[in-house]
């Protein structure tokens, strides 16, 4: 215990330390950031795809190629994300050069969170109201409109709620692949939690991510509640907060298969 | 004109086929105000979602007024490629039981909605947009989003969004069935005044009664996705021929104070004396006096078809007296009727 809080106070009078703290918070806000981005824009389109081909949706594509859309999704969600992540670190030297660092791990962030972010966006966009769709069919509106004018918007809070979920989850699987050469906060965490014992830094490490998590999930729940314009009065606001918050502690993933 | 030739319509379900309409033909003049009415479950819904083809006919034609092809012949919607019947829409409108508003714009940008499919500058459709609000009684609402409004002001901006398309017709699909009466009157009006004011055709989806005497010319009554009865509201209404129809438009049947309390009973007659000679003997011989509730005979050539309602005295030895006399007739079946509705 008394070496625990000499490690502590050596930490906070250690400037290269903290250097390396901003650092590593900076490479976890961007390779989050990026892969997020990503994985988002994958996994809206896989969304959509989902909802619009099925057999009675907007666009209804052919059954098999459903069947493969599904049996992919579903594959890539069962592979454990370490795995996954050494599977594609080649597929990483070849798009980004390098198999070590922070933007080495932002394929295989984006691979494992794609098919995650498309089964969010595939229960949001499921929430809108069959008879608005019908009504938007019903004034001639073709199946890419219904989409783009209809479906998405009308699911916006629901998508921002969904991809603050993909977020906090692509933080911690971030700080996850800092174990196998990844950059950020995670990579200090085990560096220095496991490789040189010094648990005050791994402590100071993971409440930083703790931070960052709180802050994000926040936000995107404001976001959710200002954008959606169903909600009326301060009860109405403050009761969705509640439902957004206990849906994203919810669906978001520790460490493990996404 | 909408021209509805031999529509079908089939379901496939879990378990079998279900067939929602059977060869429904209807014609609805341009500029009328046309009644579907029907108990619940007869296929109303079904019926007018075949005319904008939400729903597509099995079998059947459905022809539009103004719909022609290259020959100048009346073209069937059904068979329409996808992007002309999307144009086709257009010019028929839809208001639901739900209302169906965009949740996430503004009363104004619902309104434009439409216009925004159909290609119209945003500026023009704005402006458009304003005047519809107008229309609808509702110009302070262009920035409310269709959460804050009441009902009645949510079908309001409903009708305008479907005006915004200057379409042909209107399909009504239960419009007020989720509104009080006094709201219910007020949307009644203004589809009423839209109809004159613009000779739009109106097809009303109801199963109130009340509706249809309030604003259509015509109706046309379904049952179990047959088209069994159609005419002007008033023949229809003063003298419905069917059975449907008179359950229908007599729910409550006779006053419940006539409503004899021993019970009734319904006799048929499958080809014997005339019907009112029964019930005058019934009378003479048994002294016993019965209330004719309904009746739907005929007498073909002095002899009775038909079925009919009798109330029974309330003293019961009378009213097993008659039960006895009625049952000894030959030609005449009897039966009791525990669920008298009308
Ligand atoms: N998509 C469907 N699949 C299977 N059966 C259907 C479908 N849509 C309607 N039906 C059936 O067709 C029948 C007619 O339905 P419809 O909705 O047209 O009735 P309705 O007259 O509008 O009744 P209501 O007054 O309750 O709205 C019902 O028995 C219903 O169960
Ligand atoms: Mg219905």
């Amino acid at each position: 215990m008394d070496k625990f809080f000499t490690q502590m106070s050596e930490a906070f009078s250690n400037p290269a330390l903290w250097e390396e703290f901003r650092t590593g918070i900076w490479d976890t806000l961007y390779s989050t950031v990026v892969a997020t981005a990503a994985a988002c824009v994958l996994g809206l389109i896989l969304g959509v795809l989902l909802v619009a081909g099925e057999r009675d949706g907007v666009r209804p594509l052919p059954a098999p190629v459903m069947k493969v859309l599904n049996f992919v999704i579903n594959i890539l969600r069962s592979v454990p994300f370490l795995i996954l992540m050494l599977m594609v670190l080649p597929l990483s030297k070849l798009l980004v050069g390098t198999k070590i660092g922070t933007i080495a791990s932002i394929p295989p962030l984006v691979i494992a969170a794609a098919p995650f972010v498309a089964r969010l966006v595939e229960a949001s966009l499921r929430e809108v109201d069959k008879g608005v769709i019908e009504a938007a069919q019903a004034m001639g509106c073709s199946p890419f409109q219904i989409i783009w004018k209809v479906i998405l918007p009308e699911s916006l809070p629901s998508l921002v709620a969904g991809f603050t979920t993909a977020f906090i989850t692509i933080l911690s699987y971030g700080a996850m692949a800092g174990a196998i050469g990844g950059g950020g906060l995670g990579k200090i965490a085990i560096n220095y939690g496991y490789n040189k014992y010094n648990y005050a830094v791994m402590l100071i490490a993971v409440v930083l991510i703790v931070i960052l998590v709180q802050i994000f999930q926040s936000l995107g729940t404001w976001i959710s509640i200002r954008s959606d314009h169903r909600l009326t009065g301060k009860s109405g606001r403050s009761r969705r907060k509640k439902e957004i918050s206990s849906r994203i502690d919810r669906e978001k993933k520790t460490p493990g298969v996404m | 004109m909408i021209e509805l030739k031999h529509i079908s319509k089939i379901f496939p379900t879990a378990d079998g086929e279900f067939q929602a309409l059977t060869d429904v033909s209807l014609t609805i003049p341009t500029g009328d105000i046309f009644g579907i009415v029907g108990m619940s479950g007869a296929g109303k819904s079904t019926l007018v979602r075949c005319i904008n083809l939400l729903e597509r006919p099995t079998s059947g034609q459905v022809l539009i007024d103004g719909l022609l092809d290259e020959s100048g012949k009346a073209v069937d919607l059904c068979a329409l490629p996808p992007a002309q019947l999307r144009k086709a829409r257009r010019g028929i409108s839809m208001i639901f039981q739900q209302f169906n508003l965009l949740m996430q714009r503004t009363c104004l940008d619902n309104i434009c909605f439409p216009m925004e499919i159909a290609g119209v500058s945003k500026a023009k459709a704005r402006a458009r947009a304003r005047e519809l609000l107008d229309t609808v009684g509702l110009p302070d609402k262009a920035d409310a989003y269709p959460s804050q409004l009441s009902g009645g002001q949510k079908q309001r901006i409903a009708i305008a969004r479907a005006l915004a398309s200057d379409p042909k017709i209107l399909l009504c699909d239960e419009a007020t069935s989720a509104l009080d009466p006094t709201t219910t009157r007020s949307i009644l009006r203004l589809i009423q005044d839209i109809n004159r004011r613009l000779g739009i055709t109106v097809v009303v989806i109801t199963h109130e009664m009340a509706v249809v005497e309030e604003i259509c010319t015509h109706v046309a009554i379904l049952e179990h996705g047959h088209m069994v009865e159609t005419g002007t509201v008033e023949a229809v209404f003063s003298n419905p021929k069917t059975e449907a129809g008179r359950r229908l438009v007599y729910p409550e049947g006779v006053q419940i104070d006539q409503l004899p309390p021993a019970g009734v009973v319904r006799i048929a007659f499958n080809g014997g004396s005339s019907y009112e000679p029964l019930i005058a003997s019934l009378a003479i011989d048994c002294g016993v006096k019965v209330n004719i509730l309904g009746a739907d005979t005929r007498n073909v050539n002095g002899q009775a078809f038909g079925t009919m309602l009798l109330g029974l005295p309330e003293d019961k030895s009378e009213a097993a007296k008659a039960m006895s006399y009625l049952k000894a007739q030959k030609d005449v079946t009897v039966e009791e009727v525990h669920d008298y509705h009308g």
